[in-house]
């Protein structure tokens, strides 16, 4: 089967038969192309989702207070729940063994001065703990510390755009800035990958927050991160304890969907992790219909090949040619054309999608990547069932007399 | 070399059947050469292919160089094929993707001819059928008597036992004809066994023996007197 005459009638074949082995060829490339360029495309979008989600810490509960709608233990309904220091000391007490931190948050808007600039942006006023949650990171200077919110510090840490803006090029460490009207020190410039938003944002004390708007004790959320060893059961299980603790301190009502609020962030990953895979079994299906595709155009082409060569094969049974022997070479051909276009196209498929790179990002499309393990098995697929299909027309083709083959015109 | 014993065959055309060949009974020894006559229907191409083992009888022996041959596989009918048979056919059935040298080579490569004798044979039969300076041609670049004297020296080049020509000179103006019947003359002469089928009175002139085929059997077999090709050949 592998001597040199017989690769010298397949070459000879190949080369003077151009148009078929092209038609062939071609469809084997193609189909192989596009499956690995949807598998890749759709690993781009897994890629995207992924980063989309883990730019925040994902071991985060969101606790918002709310509005009661239903009356309980004497309390009427629609009373308004709100959160304070005692919530966050209550928490950190009983919670101390989920707990990696907690922190409030009270979000408000303000106009923020620096000589002749100004802007206004939304200063987050934290404890330390939040830097874990929003995954900070920090270009120069420091984050808030415990001292800080001890001491009531008017020090602010700023988002990188909020130095570009009012500082240009210069730096804005130990500056002193105006906050609605309060002054603040600059002790940190920090970036975050979420986004030019996300690095608008001024994070002061809360305590200082809560000094200057009348020494409140009241804070907006709380957000929490628990261990994340304790799992995904463990954080439901967590969640529903803390929901419970909050309901018995405030006296909401076990069943009033109102009155306070827990977002799980671990709960809604999944949820966007279920949603992503269902994306990636749809991009499945279509690339196995690709190459479902591909296979039937390489079995008509070889249907068509076998019926064009039906003269050929006459003369060469004629000539003594075994069945075998018509069979050996029509396949030998085949799967050296499906061979060397299919890892061609393969090539170019990979070409592609190592091209793309982040240039698709704004379509959700992030360095796309094929397995290449994948990429072969698909393309040995395509080189089999094409061997297969060409079997089945081949082996009829030389069944048949040669006196029937030899009237074909 | 070729006996043939009550040989019938029919071909279904539909509900009905159409037989062909009614008993045929014939022998050819070897060093003859045979004109099939008959027109167009009387069965003549239908024998020519059964004794090529291109196609097979339903009934009747037929015996090749001793040997019986019947009920063959695929696989047996086509080593015999290579070993006993050489063929030319009207329309040449050259192969039209490989050259002059290539198509005369063909035989000996399903001989398993090692490639480097097989280029000299091949170029041999061709320099015999004198069309050594061609032998890089396609087909395409042939006029029809040049493809036939491929085809010929293509039949010769398997050294065969028998040469069946099925109407060689059918699709060849006279003068081409006759130099291809000049051909088979000289390589009968050699001592090759020829059948050639023909309704062409002259050509049948030019062999030692003509058989009569009419409605599937055989009504007259006279030996002739061979009219040489060569007097009309310049």
């Amino acid at each position: 089967m592998f001597n040199r005459d017989t690769w010298g009638e397949i070459f000879l074949s190949i080369k003077k038969n151009k148009l078929r082995t092209f038609l062939a060829g071609f469809t084997v490339a193609l189909g192989i192309l596009i499956f690995v360029t949807l598998v890749g495309l759709t690993n781009g979008l897994r890629n995207t989702f992924e980063e989309f989600f883990n730019d925040d810490a994902t071991n985060t509960f969101f606790l918002f207070p709310g509005r009661t709608s239903l009356p309980y233990k004497g309390y009427k309904s629609n009373r308004i729940i709100e959160f304070d220091n005692s919530d966050l000391a209550d928490i950190e007490k009983n919670f101390a063994m989920f707990l990696e931190y907690v922190t409030p948050r009270i979000s408000r808007s303000a106009l923020t001065k620096y000589k002749e600039e100004s802007n206004n942006y939304n200063t987050r006023a934290v404890a330390p703990g939040h830097q874990f949650n929003e995954k900070t990171i920090m270009m120069k200077g420091r984050y808030l510390n415990e001292r800080d919110i001890e001491d009531k510090t008017k020090y602010a840490v700023i988002g990188r755009l909020v130095e570009q803006d009012l500082f240009g090029n210069k730096n804005a460490l130990d500056k002193y800035i105006d906050i609605g009207g309060s002054v603040f020190k600059v002790i940190g410039v920090f970036q975050d990958d979420g986004g030019d938003n996300e690095e608008r944002y001024i994070y002061i004390p809360y305590t200082t927050r809560q000094l200057i708007e009348k020494n409140t004790d009241e804070v907006d959320q709380i957000i929490l991160g628990f261990k994340p060893e304790i799992g995904y059961a463990g954080a439901m299980a967590f969640q529903a304890s803390l929901d419970k603790f909050l309901r018995d301190k405030k006296y909401i009502s076990p069943e009033d969907p109102n009155g306070l609020f827990i977002r799980n962030v671990a709960d809604q990953l999944k949820q966007n992790q279920q949603f992503a895979n269902v994306l990636a079994i749809i991009a499945s299906i279509f690339a196995l219909g690709t190459l479902i595709a591909g296979i039937i155009g390489i079995s008509n082409i070889m249907v068509f090949v076998i019926k064009e060569r039906t003269k050929e094969i006459g003369i060469r049974k004629a000539m003594g040619a075994t069945p075998k022997a018509v069979i050996g070479s029509i396949l030998l051909e085949s799967v050296f054309i499906t061979t060397i276009f299919g890892y061609l196209g393969m090539l170019v498929g990979l070409a592609v999608l190592n091209s793309i790179g982040i240039k698709l990002e704004d379509y959700f499309i992030k360095n796309p990547y094929i397995n290449t393990t994948v990429a072969v098995i698909a393309t040995v697929f395509l080189i089999l069932f094409g061997a297969l299909a060409g079997y089945i027309p081949a082996r009829r083709a030389a069944k048949i007399k040669p006196i029937v083959a030899l009237r074909d015109e | 070399m070729i006996e043939i014993k009550d040989l019938h065959k029919s071909y279904k055309m539909g509900s009905n059947s159409l037989h062909v060949l009614k008993g045929i009974n014939f022998t050819a020894e070897e060093g003859e050469l045979v004109a099939i006559m008959g027109s167009s229907g009387s069965g003549k191409s239908t024998l020519l292919n059964i004794l090529g083992m291109l196609d097979e009888a339903d009934s009747g022996e037929y015996t090749l160089d001793g040997v019986p041959i019947k009920n063959l596989s695929e696989t047996k009918a086509a080593q015999y094929r290579n070993k006993f048979l050489g063929f030319v056919f009207q329309s040449f059935n050259l192969i039209n993707y490989k050259s002059a040298l290539e198509n005369v080579a063909l035989p000996l490569y399903y001989q398993k001819v090692p490639r480097k004798e097989r280029q000299e044979k091949a170029l041999q039969y061709l320099e015999r059928v004198g069309l050594k300076e061609w032998a890089t041609h396609l087909p395409s670049e042939l006029s029809g008597g040049q493809k036939q004297r491929v085809a010929i020296a293509r039949a010769m080049a398997a050294e065969p036992k028998v040469l069946l020509a099925d109407e060689p000179t059918g699709a060849l103006d006279s003068t081409t004809s006759y130099e291809v019947m000049d051909l088979i003359q000289k390589i009968n002469d050699e001592g090759n066994t020829i059948l050639v089928v023909t309704h062409e009175e002259d050509i049948a002139h030019m062999c030692k023996r003509i058989v009569h085929l009419r409605d599937g059997v055989i009504v007259e077999d006279k030996k002739v007197k061979q009219v040489r090709a060569s007097e009309y050949v310049q």
